[in-house]
């Protein structure tokens, strides 16, 4: 189910949930699942009384994998051409994350994608772009 | 991270699906993605990630024998100066900042990649949240059996001097 570019306009927004209420244990699971085991996402006592952060909190990858799925029930599987994003703000246990895509051009058979996902503070945590093959 | 050998399998796909929350069936269900327009079972975009899994010497993994820097009786199993956590991963340590990637082709179960790294660019900011920050710059090219480049990812690493301030 791709998108026809005949069907897109500059401005056109996309918006998913990503998660609400974020739990420790998808933490764990994307540590396992991408090998990434740093104690900062996962092992509270670390993090909190040697790395001196309130709290373990999320890779900046599950938020760019979240924001992935968001993108990628937009544009179709297999898609993607381009992803790209900053880390602007940590994302923490508890957080409820929304993402959207925003149609900036669409030309030669692609469409280029503004990505920015925020939490329930409306503090952006990712920012980003994506560019996709259009039918 | 570079690494010679990264097998793309099935199972490891669908439990890296799982872990971003994306029950999308092209991810885990043979048959069903057989009809869709990838026509096979494909990698999440940010899937080649994991190849961490397969660098025998990734940092942020356990290893046997090896201390480790998380805690266990004590808060973490590795005495350092004051410079924070360790690790790259600590309180003085390295965050990610930016990832981009680029898809020459989407990878699927039975390739098996390569991954070579070329540092890139280093910069210097002065943050406000976390004082001086440093960042790193790696690209990453990934390669099929083939020899093609199917992935160019590039990363950025920041070393912060304190902890981001909340």
């Amino acid at each position: 189910m791709a998108l026809k570019a005949a069907d897109l306009n500059v401005g056109d927004t996309y918006t998913e949930c990503l998660v609400e209420d974020l739990k420790r244990t998808q933490i764990v699971q994307y540590a396992g699942a991408s090998g990434d085991y740093n104690p900062l996402h996962t092992d509270e006592i670390f993090t909190v009384e040697v790395a001196k952060y309130p709290s373990v909190f999320a890779h900046g990858m599950l938020t760019m994998g979240m924001t992935g799925r968001m993108l990628t029930n937009y544009v179709g599987d297999g898609r993607l051409t381009k992803y790209g994003v900053r880390f602007t703000s940590q994302v923490w246990p508890g957080d409820t994350l929304n993402s959207t895509a925003t149609v900036e051009s669409v030309d030669d058979g692609l469409v280029d994608l503004k990505v920015e996902t925020t939490n329930q503070d409306g503090s952006v945590v990712l920012s980003g772009y994506a560019q996709a093959r259009v039918d | 991270m570079a690494v010679d050998k990264f097998p793309i399998e099935a199972s490891h796909i669908m439990m890296f699906a799982r872990s971003v929350g994306d029950d999308n069936q092209i991810y885990f269900d043979e048959d069903y993605a057989q009809g869709t327009e990838p026509g096979s079972i494909i990698a999440p975009p940010t899937f080649a990630q994991s190849s961490a899994q397969f660098d025998p010497d990734y940092f942020l993994r356990p290893k046997v024998g090896e201390p480790w820097f998380g805690s266990g009786k004590e808060p973490t199993g590795i005495k350092r100066d004051s410079s924070g956590g360790g690790g790259g991963g600590g309180g003085g340590g390295g965050l990610h900042a930016e990832q981009h990637f680029e898809y020459h082709r989407h990878i699927k179960p039975g390739d098996v990649l390569t991954a070579t790294v070329k540092p890139g660019e280093t910069w210097e900011k002065e943050g406000k949240r976390s004082g001086k920050l440093v960042f790193s710059e790696t690209v990453t090219e990934y390669r099929d059996q083939n020899g093609e480049l199917v992935i160019t990812a590039r990363g950025v690493g920041v070393r912060t001097e304190r902890p981001v301030d909340q």
